[in-house]
């Protein structure tokens, strides 16, 4: 079952092909603003806090909302106490000395009533932006600002050991290590994973979440600027976790459909042999693109089943309970009803 | 007839020689100087034929003062190890941009980062708590000892074996890929096949009987064996602190023991617990392993909040401020560590319900962290500020701390946390916390402590070299690491793409050197110490003019701790005797009982430890031949009655005139 080449970190003869494979403008970008980032916090490829999604947008004013808020006590308490620190040093004669102050009510309240105050404020915004910034909860107009189009489109996000593999499931195309994005378009993205734990996560479009072997997560995002961003793993993932990023690009609607017929009119299929020879471990994959891919294929890869021979979960448990009939039809449903057969 | 392959693996399981690293020269390297300075030590020892004292006096000591410092020394042993493999990190992480791949491929780079993990936290920051609450605990309570003293040897060998058990995976095989929680799908047998998991497993599994045993045992003590007069709400903090901290221990040490059989099933005899597939749930391994993990933080914090009450009150020359409220926030964040685990995986998609909820429990508890701070602020005002060694940490933890806890709230705002959860943010939270928090806490126990327990005290320019070297490098160390998280970069990368990350690495290295200048300033301060000891004694028993009973009895303190138990009528119990002007009693002493030293600890700790070996590299019969072996001198030693021995009254009196001698000396 060893599934893993632990030797893989040796191969790294692929490596330079990635970084060639940035954007030609970001490097300039990153050049000339590496001084600006040394200066200060400049927004500099800082993308926490220059985001290019609406979402992530309304995270980083969350961040700084809080950590405002959250200074308001915290400048007070450190300056206060290098001040007393100071003041009451023993060497100071002129500062009153009082051994027998140990309890003040109205200090008392001061204590507790200012955290209090500050964490009730602050309890209140996390209850409402935790429901509103919610990974699943669909973009409605109040997220998506007013000239998006609500219309998602689907991706299926899949992390592989270690690379990653988007499904256009409308466009029915597939990239591994891009993924392209038509700017002002609600994107729903569907997560998973083959093998281990690992986190999809674009930050300049919104924050990360989980992609779980066997499990399906969801990000509801949106991408506002064009431009080319950084996607990666957040989640370490075994050996080859460091090379675990992806190219995010986000196009203009017209430029986006141009490069779904450009992937349409190409070469591949992602059949379940391809997608058996693309799970096994690797790093620094190439940018690939396939025409089409076999419909089911990203629901057999949350049932585990996706490899030839595989048998899914949902037929294992329901072998295991042969009473659970509906379990094995709402299966059958989910992944096109032909692709495992009963062991 | 068996093969040659059969009988090899019958004795020595999945061992053979290509468990040992010989193809990677840094681990070889490692190898030959700990092999060196092993060596050395051990002719030391030999030389000036110390091994009948240190047997007699120390391995197999009940006296919960040697316990604890032993339980220090392991502490500050493993700092050196912990630390050693952060100094790689920073090193592989400033170098490994582009083209340049570092001096670590993954397969290594990825070991040292869990083991720094487990280290730090297992063997590090729990044994230095551990110890200085064994240390301080009895006698600021009025004890002479703990409630089980064979038990507290017993879960000191205990941590120490689990210990070991790390430091032979250097060696023999390797440590854990997993990071410090060995999440599976990624620790279970298909992704991780080798020992590594294995080690990591069976070392916290014996080290976890330890402390619990340890949480077991302190408990009993702080509320069966107080002097008279000490109700609870007459406690110092410090033992309310301790107190509080090993009720987290014995409730939550458990969770750990059981995911960790529960991963230990899974990758011995195929069950399905977390797997991918046959209705495994990694996700309960999650959120088990934080039920644990969360209170464990606060396991290493609060007993490092009662440090900084003792210490801000007695350099301030007050008791401290609002008692009450400060024993209330130790008890909601005792109870309320239980209510935040989720918050460490917001990113899991539970929902806006669940995670709010986390998200407010999580901010809940900062109020009454809060409110500590500010009395520790109120008992320095309308004081007179000494500032000593300890009360410079503490002054450092305040301004540290604010900072960290800021963060931590922070990331307790779960959309906040989908931006910022794994980043180096987090990394650079978590290190503000313990680094600002328990290790700055920790330092300035011993500084405090010290001369309780070896009669001198710590020479304070070194010390006060320590501090800034250690207060300057986590600054200098951890703001790249913020700035990186709010960049996007994640923890846990060999290797970076974007040159311009590299900057951020070398500032970091350079903090990291800094905390180095700071842990040697701290060894040169103990070598220093001990040679300058004669003009460091402290005669008088409390050299601070401290605030509770430890300080009324002799530096270091006789096995016994108190030839009288004291009675309590206040709080803060030896400045009330001090004021009331108790004298010292000089006669009427009686004979005391005292528990025995044994060597059962140490021979069921070893024992455990080859059982482990033997569960890690599958030799079956060294786990049948140490399991039986620890049970059978269990038994046995319950069977022996020879269990204790009697101070005669005139010895009592001997050392108690001494003591009343050299104090009439010294005023």
């Amino acid at each position: 079952m060893a599934r893993l080449n632990m030797n893989l970190w040796r191969a790294r003869k692929s490596r330079e092909d990635l970084n060639l494979k940035r954007a030609p403008g970001t490097r300039r970008v990153a050049g000339t603003l590496t001084a600006l980032c040394l200066a200060g916090l400049g927004g500099c490829k800082m993308d926490v806090l220059n985001p290019a999604g609406r979402l992530a947008v309304e995270e980083r004013d969350l961040i700084l909302f809080a950590t405002g808020l959250m200074l308001l006590i915290i400048l007070p308490v450190i300056f206060t106490t290098l001040y007393f620190a100071w003041k009451y040093r023993a060497s100071n004669r002129n500062a009153k000395y009082d051994p027998s102050f140990e309890h003040s009510g109205r200090l008392e309240v001061l204590i507790w009533g200012a955290p209090i105050a500050i964490i009730v404020v602050l309890g209140t915004v996390t209850w409402i932006t935790a429901h509103r910034l919610d990974p699943y909860r669909p973009l409605d107009r109040s997220t998506l600002g007013p000239a998006a189009a609500v219309q998602p489109l689907e991706v299926d996000a899949i992390a592989l050991d270690w690379k990653w593999l988007f499904i256009y499931p409308q466009q029915g195309v597939a990239t591994v290590n891009e993924l392209v994005l038509p700017v002002n378009r609600a994107v729903t993205f569907k997560i998973t994973a083959s093998s281990v734990m690992n986190a999809f996560f674009v930050p300049a479009m919104a924050g990360q979440i989980y992609a779980m072997p066997g499990m399906q997560t969801q990000l509801h995002a949106i991408l506002n600027k064009p431009g080319v961003y950084k996607g990666f793993s957040s989640n370490y993932s075994g050996a080859g976790y460091s090379d675990m990023n992806f190219r995010v690009e986000g196009l203009q609607v017209a430029d986006f459909d141009r490069w779904v017929s450009t992937v349409q009119s190409g070469a591949g299929r992602l059949d379940r042999v391809t997608y058996a020879g693309l799970a096994k471990p690797s790093i620094n994959e190439p940018v690939r693109t396939w025409a089409r891919v076999d419909r089911g294929l990203y629901g057999a890869i949350v049932e585990q089943c996706a490899e030839p021979g595989q048998t899914c979960q949902a037929m294992q448990m329901a072998n295991l309970d042969p009473v659970d009939s509906s379990k094995r039809v709402a299966f059958q449903r989910l992944v096109g009803g032909r692709i495992c057969a009963p062991r | 007839m068996p093969n040659n392959l059969d009988i090899q693996r019958l004795v020595f399981g999945r061992l053979t020689w290509d468990a040992i690293p010989f193809d990677v020269p840094i681990v070889m390297g490692t190898f030959a100087g700990v092999a060196a300075i092993g060596l050395t030590v051990l002719a030391l020892i030999t030389r000036y034929r110390l091994w009948g004292y240190l047997w007699k006096e120390w391995f197999t000591s009940v006296d919960h003062k040697k316990i604890g410092i032993m339980y220090s020394i392991l502490g500050i042993v493993m700092l050196l190890r912990g630390f050693a493999d952060a100094l790689m990190m920073r090193l592989q992480q400033a170098t490994s941009f582009g083209l340049h791949h570092g001096y670590l491929p993954p397969h290594h780079y990825d070991q040292i980062f869990t083991a720094h993990g487990v280290i730090m936290i297992f063997f590090v920051a729990m044994p230095l708590v551990t110890g200085l609450m064994n240390f301080v605990v009895p006698m600021q309570i009025g004890a002479r000892d703990v409630s089980f003293p064979f038990l507290n040897n017993f879960s000191f060998w205990m941590t120490a074996a689990g210990a070991g058990l790390v430091m032979i995976s250097l060696f023999v095989g390797e440590f854990a890929r997993t990071g410090w929680l060995a999440y599976p799908p990624l620790s279970g047998i298909a992704y991780s096949p080798d020992v590594g998991v294995d080690y990591y497993i069976w070392s916290l599994q014996i080290a976890g009987i330890g402390t619990l045993l340890s949480g077991v045992n302190l408990i009993t003590t702080i509320l069966k064996m107080r002097a008279p007069g000490m109700k609870l709400m007459k406690m110092p903090v410090f033992t309310w602190t301790a107190l509080c901290a090993n009720v987290l221990i014995v409730a939550s040490f458990p969770i750990l023991t059981a995911v960790l059989a529960l991963l230990a099933l899974d990758r011995y005899v195929g069950t399905h617990f977390f797997t991918n597939t046959l209705g495994g749930d990694p996700m309960m391994y999650v959120n088990l392993i934080w039920m644990w993990g969360h209170p464990e933080v606060y396991i290493l914090i609060l007993p490092a909040f009662g440090i900084y009450s003792e210490v801000v009150a007695t350099f301030s020359g007050k008791p401290l401020f609002g008692y009450a409220s400060m024993v209330a926030a130790t008890v909601v964040i005792t109870i309320a560590s239980y209510l935040v685990w989720l918050h460490h995986f917001f990113t899991m998609g539970s929902g806006g319900d669940v995670n709010a909820f986390f998200g407010v429990t999580t901010m809940l508890i900062s109020i009454p962290t809060g409110a500590k701070i500010f009395n520790w602020l109120f008992t320095m005002y309308r004081g007179r500020v000494r500032f000593e060694v300890p009360m410079m940490w503490a002054v450092g933890f305040m301004v540290t701390f604010a900072i960290g806890g800021m963060t931590g709230v922070l990331l307790a705002v779960p959309p906040a946390d989908f931006e910022l959860h794994n980043s180096l943010f987090l990394v650079a939270h978590f290190h503000n916390a313990i680094i600002g928090g328990v290790v700055f806490g920790l330092f300035a126990g011993l500084a405090y402590w010290f001369p309780k327990a070896f009669g001198f005290r710590l020479e304070p320019f070194w010390g006060k070299v320590s501090f800034w070297c250690w207060l300057s490098g986590f600054w200098v160390a951890f703001t790249p690491l913020y700035v990186m998280g709010l960049m996007g970069v994640t923890r846990r990368l060999s290797h970076f793409d974007d040159p311009s990350l590299q900057i951020w690495f070398e500032i970091a290295l350079v903090g990291a050197l800094l905390i180095l200048c700071g842990i040697a300033a701290f060894l040169i301060q103990i070598a220093v110490s001990i040679r300058n000891r004669e003009q460091l004694r402290d005669v008088t028993g409390d050299c601070w003019d401290a605030r509770t009973l430890e300080w009324s009895i002799p530096s270091p303190p006789p096995a016994y701790n108190f030839a009288f138990t004291p009675v309590v009528y206040a709080r803060d119990a030896w400045s009330d005797m001090k004021a009331r002007g108790a004298e010292r009693p000089t006669s009427g002493f009686l004979p005391i009982h005292l528990p025995k030293n044994t060597a059962a600890g140490v021979l069921i700790a070893a024992c455990s430890a080859a059982c482990a070996f033997g569960l890690i590299w599958q030799i079956w019969w060294l786990v049948a031949i140490g399991l039986l072996a620890a049970i059978g001198i269990a038994i046995a030693n319950g069977f022996n009655r020879d269990r204790e021995f009697t101070v005669p009254a005139v010895e009592v009196a001997m050392d108690e005139s001494i003591q009343a001698e050299s104090l009439r000396r010294a005023a």
